[in-house]
């Protein structure tokens, strides 16, 4: 059949010659590229959790949910986030700030709960994206892995950024 | 034979046990590593320094893990397979002489279980039984692909027992002797059969590599076509015995291939050094197991090299290719002891 | 003497098994198991050579390629073939001529003296091969002959006739 490109390669295959077929050769010389690996080549390997690779700008990793310049938690429990997530990652409830307050939330209305399961989590960003108030951003580490479901549930305890000056 | 005689011979035997076992145990560590650097790679290095707990971790894995016999296994001989398998390989030692003798005293202590006369023989006799573990254990499953891995296995170890027993022949026609005391004695020094028998030599330790069932010629395993092979519905520690036993059958084997062809315990020079009998003979028993290890190595190098034989060319190339050359040293040798000897 | 008492006593024991398992597996199983008796019967007689070619050829090849077809075959109970009563009358008939023939010869033998070794050392390697070698050499070579013609039978018969295929 005319070949449509002319790419066709014409493979051919020769009967082995006599040393080919002692095997001897070739496993010999086998053997000394893989002693070669063994002696001279470095491992490539990164001892992970004591080493890390850099991550890149746009590296998408553990939730953080952050603060205002103030060091008050910008988040105001709009749901926008909850609601433009494909993955219903997140729930949260929210809560009135009572007077006196106003050094921990900026908002008036701020979120009391505010969970992410990180095992439906898929690292998407679009809460990021969603967010009207800057207030989360997936700016973090990888998630460690754990043995029990509901330890992948994070809560604010483990989302919200650290308080400024501390 | 006095009590002490038949203490000193009863250590003897318990030390060389646990000297298999635990080499066996570091030997899967030793893989793993080796494999590692082949590849350029860490290898194991999380328990305990550079991993040397990795052994111990596997063993308790091993044991602690669920045990399965399936419902229409042959619930005896299922368990009979592995013990089977784990006990031939570990008699496979008694006849290495470990070392010359030691004088402690006035005890004389031969650094060998026991120097039968027919010491070759018995290495083949307990060789050629090894394969009852994988093929009980394969039938027992009940499964066909196990099955299909035992028959294999079997097949493949009657072939090659063949080779291995006429590349041996050339062999004792040089020695004049079946016991492997006397042999390694005969190489004293530098003269080495592996400077009289370099063919006899390869045929054996081709024969060695399928006898153990190793790469590049472990056709009983092999997740593509058998699922996983004779121990395919094994777990825990049974199977823990059959991959254990693989790795003493290496050890044994390789203890072997530096009797006979290596010198054993023999080294150059070894009476020039001007040491006292015992000296030398621990120093006879470090070159052994230098040799040894050395053995177990390439066993590993050759593993991570080559792959894996298909089943006929495995086959042609014993019957057609290592028997032939085999008799042919056979005539060889032969025509050297009468013509140029 | 108790020794042999013992060994002789689980060869039988084994055979007996061989016959009456009802799995052909297990009974070649048991026969390994009779063999090795047989092994160690004659370290016993300190035929080390024999005992251990015995445990080589017999154990470690033999039995392995019954072990092999009987695996390959998978007999079971199903495949068995249905006996039918004449067959069941002549076994029993044949059988019992037999058990005759067995009780009239015992009663003739007298109880021979234990067979002593002359030379203890017969069974070693060494001896073995001056014997074959020297006195038995026809007999060796004729041996070997058969065993060669017998190979060649079964080259025979396993290659494929060009003309049929
Ligand atoms: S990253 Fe995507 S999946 Fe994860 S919580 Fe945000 S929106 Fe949901
Ligand atoms: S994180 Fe942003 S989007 Fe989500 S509830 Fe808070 S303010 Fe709204």
């Amino acid at each position: 059949m005319e070949s449509l490109s002319n790419k066709r390669k014409v493979i051919e295959s020769k009967p082995l010659n006599f040393w080919e077929r002692a095997y001897l050769p070739a496993i010999l010389h086998g053997l000394a590229i893989t002693m070669k690996h063994f002696l001279f080549k470095k491992d490539v390997t990164v001892r992970y959790p004591e080493q890390k690779r850099e991550f890149s700008e746009n590296f998408r990793g553990m939730h953080s949910l952050k603060r205002d310049e103030e060091g008050r938690e910008r988040c105001t429990a709009c749901g926008l986030c909850a609601l433009s997530c494909p993955a219903e990652a997140i729930t949260m409830i929210s809560a009135e700030r009572q007077p006196g307050e106003e050094n921990l939330y900026r908002e008036e209305k701020y979120a009391a709960v505010y969970e992410i399961n990180m095992l439906r989590c898929i690292f998407c960003g679009l809460c990021e994206e969603a967010c009207p108030k800057e207030a989360i951003y997936l700016d973090g580490d990888i998630i460690p892995a754990d043995y029990l479901r509901k330890d992948f549930i994070y809560g604010k305890d483990k989302l919200v950024e650290a308080p400024l000056n501390q | 034979m006095g009590t002490a005689d038949i203490l000193i011979k009863f250590a003897l035997i318990v030390i060389i046990f646990l000297i298999s076992l635990l080499i066996a145990m570091y030997s899967t560590y030793a893989e793993r590593k080796v494999a590692a650097f082949f590849q350029d790679r860490v290898g194991p290095n999380r328990a305990g320094p550079f991993g040397i707990l990795q052994p111990l971790a596997d063993g308790a894995k091993m044991f602690l893990k669920e045990e399965i016999i399936p419902t229409h296994a042959n619930g005896f001989l299922f368990i009979v397979g592995p013990s089977l398998a784990i006990m031939t390989a570990c008699i496979g030692s008694a006849v290495i002489p470990w070392g010359q003798k030691l004088t402690i005293g006035t005890h004389v202590i031969d650094l060998q279980v026991t120097d039968i006369n027919v010491g070759v023989l018995y290495i083949f006799g307990v060789v050629s039984l090894g394969v009852y573990g994988v093929m009980i254990g394969g039938w027992a499953s009940n499964n066909k692909y196990s099955l299909l891995g035992a028959i294999r296995a079997a097949s493949q170890n009657i072939s090659y027992e063949i080779a291995m027993g006429l590349s041996i022949i050339s062999l004792l026609m040089t020695t004049g002797t079946l016991s492997l005391r006397e042999i390694a004695e005969q190489q004293h020094g530098w003269h080495w059969n592996i400077i009289y028998q370099p063919l006899g030599f390869l045929i054996f330790i081709v024969c060695a590599f399928a006898e153990t069932n190793r790469t590049p010629f472990d056709l009983p395993e092999c997740e593509t076509e058998l699922v996983g092979g004779y121990h395919t519905e094994y777990s825990s520690m049974k199977l823990g015995f059959y991959l254990f036993a693989e790795y003493i059958n290496m050890f044994v084997s390789s203890a072997v291939m530096a009797t006979l062809y290596f010198g054993g315990y023999n080294f150059p020079f070894m009476h020039s050094l001007g040491l006292s009998e015992n000296w030398v003979t621990i120093l006879g028993v470090i070159v052994l197991f230098a040799k040894i290890f050395f053995f177990i190595f390439f066993f590993m190098w050759v593993r991570w090299t080559i792959p894996r034989f298909r089943y006929d060319q495995l086959m042609d190339l014993g019957w057609k290719t290592l028997i032939p050359l085999a008799i042919a040293n056979i005539v060889l040798t032969g025509l050297w002891m009468t013509f140029i000897k | 003497m108790s020794i042999f008492y013992f060994i002789a006593f689980l060869s039988i024991l084994f055979a007996v098994l061989v016959i009456s398992a009802k799995n052909p597996v297990h009974s070649i199983l048991y026969l390994v198991l009779t063999f090795f008796t047989f092994t160690i019967q004659y370290i016993l007689l300190n035929a080390q050579f024999l005992a251990i070619v015995n445990f080589i050829v017999y154990m470690g090849a033999i039995l392995v390629l019954f072990l092999y077809t009987l695996m390959l075959i998978n007999l079971n109970k199903d495949s068995e073939p249905v006996k039918s009563n004449i067959i069941k009358i002549a076994a029993v008939l044949g059988g019992g001529s037999l058990l005759v023939v067995i009780v009239a010869c015992l009663k003739q033998v007298g109880i021979s003296q234990p067979v002593l070794l002359k030379d203890p050392g017969l069974g070693l390697v060494k001896n073995l091969g001056k014997v074959l070698f020297n006195e038995f050499l026809l007999p060796f070579e004729v041996s070997s002959l058969l065993l060669l013609s017998a190979m060649v039978g079964a080259v025979l018969l396993a290659t494929k006739d060009p003309k049929t295929t």
